[in-house]
């Protein structure tokens, strides 16, 4: 398949891997742990696992899987206020697949819609859009998520909503952003990450200068990087490069699609439909200033916490959680407390375990460790 | 256009009256077409000594179909019907032999649906050479159901000496799967129209019976023997591994795939592994006789695109793991969940 392909030859990456061997033995030669590499967006994790990426790795080097899975980091109580609006009973209510399963402290979407919920999977706002001008007797409700990547697609689409003069469509927005969370990672004292893999569509969007505070005052190397197997390798080498350099600098490997300066179209909509909170909750990392952003006051009229009341309640993320430091890199998935007993797929009590793009469903799905530790797990319960 | 009266189903032709005997006597009966049927009783009666002349079991299967769109590329739900069935009974190796036939309709459901699907029962049953013996029908209020549903159940004979079963996988068999991966799952969620995608790909529904007949004839011990319907082929080596408590080690390289379904698995962020299938069978073969089993099916219609695509080993015992292009490996677990609704 052309443009994909070409980013997943297995020659290609052999050699890759081989550079990329050489260069982290050598780093890592008499260090008491392995180079850790952070990638940050979700969509990498995927690949990493997708592709058995690991697997060609040496031990020298290795990735931490970070916090950029917007499903994952969406806490219960916006789950709670998102099924408590889908609940009215005048209300459709539009979501991405994968946010139907993402645990609320009661219910999922998908619990909401088997018990009469009118809840339906579009693939773009602008579906929900159409389905507010086909239902003019209905309320329908764009449960808005994601990053910088998906915030232009839903403000774009507030603005037709706005100039087609459709007054029944509303957004309930959860849309994050990825620089502050980094930053919290940074801060955070027992961080050991060496270097970062950067969100690449994301960049599509913002650009690459807003991450230049990070090889700046932070000095750490960031590669923006796609999505195929080739491209991560890639990326990963030109982190290696830096460090062996002694640099610390942002570099785009992502050129094809990731303009330095970003989408300004993209961003001049975002810019004018939202502003940033104060401070926004994130599963397994709490509450981070200035992460998320929430409408501005003149597009309140699609603005669905303000047209419909939510419980809006914090609830705490369960104790036994460790997803906050498997996000800093402190511990590996597996290393839970609860994984794979407490907290799997199925029956998620973390962020991370809930999306395939996060770190432990990844784990769980697609690592031999995971079968490891249900193996260990069942000798017990059995013993 | 339909031969019934009504242009659509009313509940009357559901009510064991004149429009139910007009419904029976002008769609079922000439669809279906054969003495058995014929007389209307409220059982099909077949000889005993028939079916022992063809083996020593009996193969009993039943199956709900209640795919929306009812019509698609490649198939409707009708050709499903008959098709699933057969393959059901064809995976123990029998013959498949008769078909019963329930049908449930949304009240409102145009006749000449029921018509058009009814008259594709009758073609894929002739051609699978089957015959559907005894039915019923009901009709459901407007809502109650979705426009059509279709229970078929089905009998075969076993022949004497198959013992096809998903617990006989033994480390150093062979998985061979028929050709492409997908094709029924892509086609039905492009013919929905949900996604404004366009795409020429064909459901793959078709009869596999001939086929294991010939895989039968090459090797009658063929060890295991699913068709990867509903969770895909990822379900069926599952299913096997941990049955026969061994590990299956599948080459994703050697896996078909068609460039449509690719494209749309790659877009809509589908694992291929898990899609619907409706003429795909995996089976587990010695390796010894791995090369006569392909021989076979490569010679079949059914199995020209047929491949070797994994190995049976002893560990991980009830896992499967894949090989990577690029000589990573993951583990393919059980579907969590839905990948999308309803498929089949």
């Amino acid at each position: 398949m052309k443009y994909a392909d070409e980013f997943r030859d297995p020659d290609l990456a052999r050699a890759l891997v081989g550079q990329i061997t050489r260069l982290a033995d050598t780093l890592a030669a008499g260090a008491a742990r392995p180079l850790q590499v952070m990638e940050v967006c979700g969509g990498h994790t995927h690949t990493i696992f997708r592709y058995g990426l690991k697997d060609l790795l040496p031990p020298s080097i290795e990735f931490v899987h970070g916090p950029g899975c917007p499903v994952c980091v969406l806490p219960m109580g916006r789950v709670d206020d998102c099924v408590a609006i889908a609940e009215h009973p005048q209300v459709i209510m539009t979501t991405f697949g994968d946010a139907m399963r993402v645990p609320g402290s009661k219910k999922s979407l998908l619990q909401a819609k088997a018990e009469g919920a009118d809840v339906r999977i579009v693939y773009s706002p602008l579906d929900a859009l159409k389905l507010a001008q086909k239902h003019p007797d209905k309320e329908v409700v764009f449960f808005g998520l994601g990053f910088e990547t998906t915030m232009p697609s839903t403000a774009m689409t507030v603005l037709q909503a706005e100039a087609l003069g459709v007054r029944n469509f509303s957004l309930f927005c959860n849309h994050i952003t990825i620089i502050p969370t980094v930053k919290a990672i940074l801060d955070s004292p027992d961080l050991q990450i060496d270097g970062f893999l950067g969100p690449g569509h994301v960049s599509m969007v913002i650009g690459t200068r807003p991450y230049e505070f990070i090889a700046q005052r932070y000095r750490r190397p960031l590669v923006v990087a796609g999505f195929e197997p080739l491209d991560i390798l890639q990326s990963l080498w030109m982190v290696l490069k830096q460090i062996e350099e002694g640099r610390c600098a942002v570099e785009n490997q992502y050129k094809r699609i990731a303009p330095e300066g970003g989408n300004a179209p993209a961003l001049e909509a975002i810019a004018r439909v939202f502003e940033l909170r104060e401070f926004f909750e994130w599963r397994g990392l709490g509450s981070i200033d200035h992460s998320g952003v929430r409408m501005r006051q003149s597009y309140a009229g699609y603005d669905a916490e303000r047209r419909f009341s939510v419980p809006n309640l914090k609830i705490a993320d369960p104790k036994s959680c460790q997803c906050g430091e498997v996000l800093k890199g402190v511990i590996k998935p597996h290393q839970c407390k609860v994984f794979g007993t407490l907290c799997t797929p199925e029956t998620p009590l973390g962020a991370l375990m809930v999306s395939s793009e996060g770190a432990c469903a990844a784990y769980h799905q697609y690592s031999r460790i995971a079968i490891v530790r249900r193996e260990a797990a069942a000798v017990t319960s059995a013993g | 256009m339909s031969g019934l009266r009504n242009k659509s189903i009313t509940m009357a032709h559901g009510g064991g009256g004149r429009a139910m005997r007009d419904l029976i006597e002008k769609l079922v009966l000439p669809a279906f077409d054969n003495p058995r049927l014929a007389p209307l009783e409220d059982q099909a009666r077949i000889g005993l000594n028939e079916l022992a002349e063809l083996g020593d079991r009996l193969a009993f299967t039943t199956d709900s179909y209640v795919v929306a769109p009812l019509f698609f590329p490649g198939g409707d739900i009708g050709k499903l019907a008959i098709c699933g069935t057969v393959n059901d009974l064809a995976m123990a190796g029998a013959v498949p032999l008769f078909l019963s036939c329930g049908l449930i309709l949304e009240e409102g459901l145009p006749s000449d649906d029921l018509e058009r699907v009814l008259a594709s029962m009758g073609r894929e049953a002739r051609c699978s050479g089957v015959q559907v013996v005894t039915g019923d029908t009901k009709v459901v209020n407007r809502g109650a159901a979705d426009k059509l549903f279709i229970n078929t159940a089905g009998i075969g004979v076993v022949p004497r000496g198959v013992d096809i079963a998903a617990t006989r996988a033994r480390p150093g068999d062979v998985v061979i799967v028929n050709g492409s991966l997908g094709d029924h799952g892509v086609a039905i969620l492009v013919a929905r129209n949900e996604l404004e995608l366009q795409s020429s790909i064909a459901s793959d529904c078709q009869p596999l019976h001939g086929l294991v007949q010939a895989m039968l004839a090459a090797c009658p011990d063929i060890h295991c023997l699913r068709d990867a319907t509903r969770g895909g082929l990822a379900t069926v080596l599952n299913e096997f591994a941990v049955a026969s408590k061994v590990g299956i080690r599948l080459e994703e390289r050697a896996l078909l795939l068609k460039p449509e379904v690719r494209g749309a698995c790659e877009m809509l962020g589908l694992d291929v592994l898990y899609m619907a299938n409706e003429g795909k069978l995996a089976a587990v073969v010695p390796r010894a006789q791995a090369q006569a089993v392909m021989a076979a099916m490569r010679a079949h219609p059914a199995g020209a695109d047929s491949a070797i695509v994994g190995e049976v080993t002893a560990a991980p015992a009830g896992h499967v793991i894949l090989n990577t292009p690029l000589g990573g490996e993951r583990v393919v677990d059980m579907l969590v969940g839905e990948q999308l609704p309803r498929i089949c």
